[in-house]
């Protein structure tokens, strides 16, 4: 093989493993991506039927009720809200009137299942999403008092 | 007045800054001995100045000066001292003037540990690393002073993030740091090769070492983090690819590119372009992790403040460092041309696939990593990026890299044979894949996969064995072997050690969460767990209700696990404290959830671990930065390449 052909060889051969693994790279990516949805957004119906996603907002004021380890509760963005359920351990931080953030699937029934709940680190910390949430419904809310 | 020292200190630290970096460079491009000399006074200036400033932030701490805010804000008068030392690097504040310390600190060694360097080489570098100080300084005083002073004093402070309150602050950050703020130096070294428009073997033999104690560090800050959330947070991860963990993983990946890129441009004078630009994209990457970590666009542990004036200034910060490097490169990149030829079977082609890798896996990292925020920037919805794309795409890149790790640390360079190279590790390769396949049937149900990994593993193993053996006995005094050598095996085989726990880990970890009252068991992989007890026990700065639970296995008491759940008096915050019973092949690990309120007998939540070989992973993290240090320590680093250094330099000797 002279060296020029040696190098197109070198260099076909990269682009091809390149080419090989963008594209699992890329279905990988395309399968895993988990998209977020306020309260307002669930109940307008807008959140996938048979797709993980999340949800964010704020733990109702006494809407958390156990039954061994599975914990109900109702995430809300103070406009609407989403009844959730989780069974394990909650995280530390898990209080009514905090913030939340909940990864799960919709049930048969079109009850929100979480199978994770996410700890925010800090008492004072709010996650963004669910402060995004909260600010989204309380501009709707402005909105709709304004007309 | 002792703060105001300390800020003091910061500003005039400033001044010392900007002065050292223009005239080291302006003195190295117009050839000014007398300028270039000032480079290692001023940097060791520099140094002493960070250290004061350091130490009057940690004296206000000390103090409890709740006059400061940073410090109303992360400690308190019962914290205890360890807590109160630790707690200066507990924020956003004083994480960064730690930051800034340690990248004196790296200064001060280049100052130091350059002795064989010429002076226009030392000037130029330390010009460099100033000039980035300048920046930090910057983004220090202008938006994140940790001195500022609170008008109406308050009497008491806010107390430490209770889950910051454990050693793995004291350790933790200062590594980590060292290791991201080491990356500079490297970069540092490739600016002033462009500059200077040389870059030979000579240039790639002084950076070497630097680039890889910074790989040290950071490798070492890596697995302290991953160990200190495996035991603090209770949910039993050791890596959960969040945003921040990724953050610190990308220098990472992108320097074990650079280290054995230096390799290559060091013995054979290749690669000096992907060198260069390798050095570019790690330390930009760090500042990246910078801009992640503090600018507050992550939901994480590490997010600690939101200020979107903090995120734009680093972001510009970013802009203009990688605007700026990339521009001198492509500038000067006509000069760094590689020469000389290798064959398609040599230990450089291995070396480069390996590279090619190494940054194809950063690549999909940082996919992963930046997709949801740049969504998010566009307001095209809020969206993340789940764990199994992370393990999805990321083993199959790596199991080739330990492929070829073996192969390329066999291979010779210039020039080798297929059957040359089979016939050395064709054997071996039978035995492993044996070894590999039988393995996991001792451990549990059997998986290609696992099969695969420890094939890998046992391979890279024993094939690291064999050649030290024959090194071993072609040698007639195992002195003359240089250290580098031992250095490159035991960093490989603590890869393939860590892969073992990982592999083990992922394969068989099993998990329980249960209800428990007092008398209750539950059973997880063959060990009984019995709760004999729960009592209130007090703390410094907490109450804990403390479990009694007693671990069996087959009728044999092993221990009891006293698992903790702490009240914070200064925040109401609950934290989980975990119980870990650590063997060389497994640990068991309890942590106590809520109490459950639901029925008349008291009952608490338990989540119950059993983690085969998790220890491996941190124990091989360990072995490959002990390879690292000993390689760095190599005797010929330190010798003086006599022709290298200008017969008119004066004071080499600082």
């Amino acid at each position: 093989m002279k060296p020029r052909h040696k190098r197109a060889a070198i260099i076909i051969g990269a682009l091809a493993a390149l080419g090989i693994a963008a594209y699992f790279v890329l279905n990988a990516f395309q399968s895993n991506l988990v998209f977020f949805f306020s309260p307002t957004q669930v109940a307008a119906g807008e959140a996938p039927k048979n797709r993980t996603f999340r949800i964010g907002g704020l733990v109702k004021e006494g809407s958390v009720k156990r039954d061994n380890l599975t914990v109900s509760f109702v995430v809300t963005d103070t406009s609407k809200d989403v009844p959730t359920t989780y069974t394990g351990i909650l995280p530390d931080l898990f209080k009514e009137g905090k913030g939340v953030v909940a990864q799960g699937k919709f049930d048969a029934d079109g009850k929100f299942v979480a199978t994770e709940v996410l700890a925010k680190h800090d008492e004072n910390y709010m996650p963004p999403e669910a402060k995004a949430a909260l600010d989204q419904a309380q501009i709707q809310k402005t909105i709709k008092s304004l007309k | 007045m002792i703060p105001e020292i300390g800020h003091f200190a910061l500003i005039l630290a400033l001044f010392v800054a900007l002065a050292l970096g223009t005239l080291g460079v302006i003195g190295g491009q117009q050839g000014r001995a007398d300028w270039m000399a000032l480079a290692r006074p001023g940097a060791q200036a520099l140094w002493l100045l960070a250290v004061i400033s350091f130490g009057c932030l940690t004296y206000a701490f000390f103090t409890n000066d709740f006059s400061v805010s940073y410090v109303a804000q992360h400690s308190n008068t019962k914290l205890p001292d360890i807590y109160r030392i630790a707690g200066v690097w507990g924020g956003h504040e004083g994480s960064l003037l730690l930051w800034f310390v340690m990248l004196c600190t790296w200064m001060m060694a280049v100052s130091l540990f350059s002795r064989q360097l010429p002076d226009v080489m030392v000037s130029r570098v330390l010009a460099v690393l100033a000039l980035v100080a300048v920046g930090f300084l910057l983004f220090m005083l202008i938006t994140s002073n940790p001195f500022l002073r609170l008008s109406e004093i308050p009497a008491e402070g806010r107390d430490l993030n209770p889950l910051l309150q454990d050693p793995g602050l004291v350790f933790h950050p200062p590594m980590l740091y060292m290791g991201y703020v080491g990356m500079a130096v490297p970069f540092a070294f490739s600016i002033a090769a462009l500059l200077n428009g040389r870059l030979d073997a000579a240039w790639a033999r002084w950076t070497r070492p630097w680039a890889t104690a910074a790989w040290i560090c950071l490798t070492i800050g890596i697995a302290m983090g991953s160990w200190w959330a495996y035991y603090e947070l209770g949910w039993g991860g050791w890596w959960f690819w969040d945003p921040v963990e990724n953050a610190s993983f990308l220098p990472w990946l992108v320097g074990s590119a650079l280290i054995h890129s230096l390799a290559v441009t060091e013995k054979r004078g290749l690669f000096r372009s992907w060198t260069i630009m390798l050095s570019i994209i790690g330390f930009s990457l760090s500042l990246l992790g910078t801009f992640l970590v503090r600018s507050g666009v992550l939901t994480s542990v590490h997010a600690f403040a939101t200020d979107p004036k903090r995120g734009v200034f680093i972001l510009l910060f970013l802009a203009a460092v990688v605007g700026g490097s990339l521009a001198l490169f492509a500038a000067r990149s006509g000069k760094v041309r590689s020469g000389g030829a290798f064959a398609l079977v040599s230990r450089e082609t291995f070396l480069l696939i390996n590279n090619v890798l190494l940054t194809t896996a950063a690549a999909a990292v940082l996919l992963g990593t930046l997709y949801p925020l740049i969504v998010d920037a566009l307001n095209l919805g809020k969206l993340s990026v789940g764990p199994p794309y992370f393990n999805a795409v990321f083993a199959p890149i790596m199991l080739p890299v330990l492929f070829f790790m073996v192969v390329g640390s066999f291979a010779r360079w210039k020039n080798d044979s297929v059957a040359e190279l089979s016939k050395k590790l064709g054997p071996v390769a039978a035995v492993s894949v044996l070894l590999g396949c039988s393995a996991p049937f001792l451990a549990g149900p059997w998986s290609w996969l696992v099969a695969l990994s420890l094939s890998l593993v046992f391979w890279i193993i024993l094939t690291s064995l064999q050649h030290i053996y024959r090194q071993l006995k072609s040698t007639t005094n195992w002195k003359v072997i240089p250290l580098a050598y031992w250095g490159m095996h035991m960093a490989h085989i603590g890869i393939a050690i860590c892969v073992v726990g990982i592999t083990m880990v992922k394969a068989y970890e099993n998990e329980k969460d249960v209800r428990m009252a007092i008398g209750d068991t539950v059973e997880v992989a063959g060990y009984t767990f019995r709760l004999t007890n729960i009592s209130e026990v007090p703390g410094p700065n907490y109450t804990a209700d403390r479990g009694i639970v007693e671990l069996s296995k087959d009728g044999k008491v092993l221990r009891t696990l006293e698992p903790e759940k702490r009240t914070y008096f200064s925040s109401s915050m609950p934290m989980t404290e975990t119980a870990i019973d650590s063997k060389l092949t497994r640990d068991v690990y309890v942590a106590l959830g809520e109490r459950l309120t639901d029925s008349a007998t008291p009952a608490w939540a338990m989540r119950v671990y059993y983690k085969p070989f998790v220890t491996w992973i941190w124990g091989g993290c360990l072995l490959m930065a002990l390879g690292g240090a000993l390689a760095a320590l190599d005797r010929r680093y330190r010798r003086k390449a006599a022709a290298t250094v200008p017969t008119h330099a004066k004071g080499v000797a600082v």
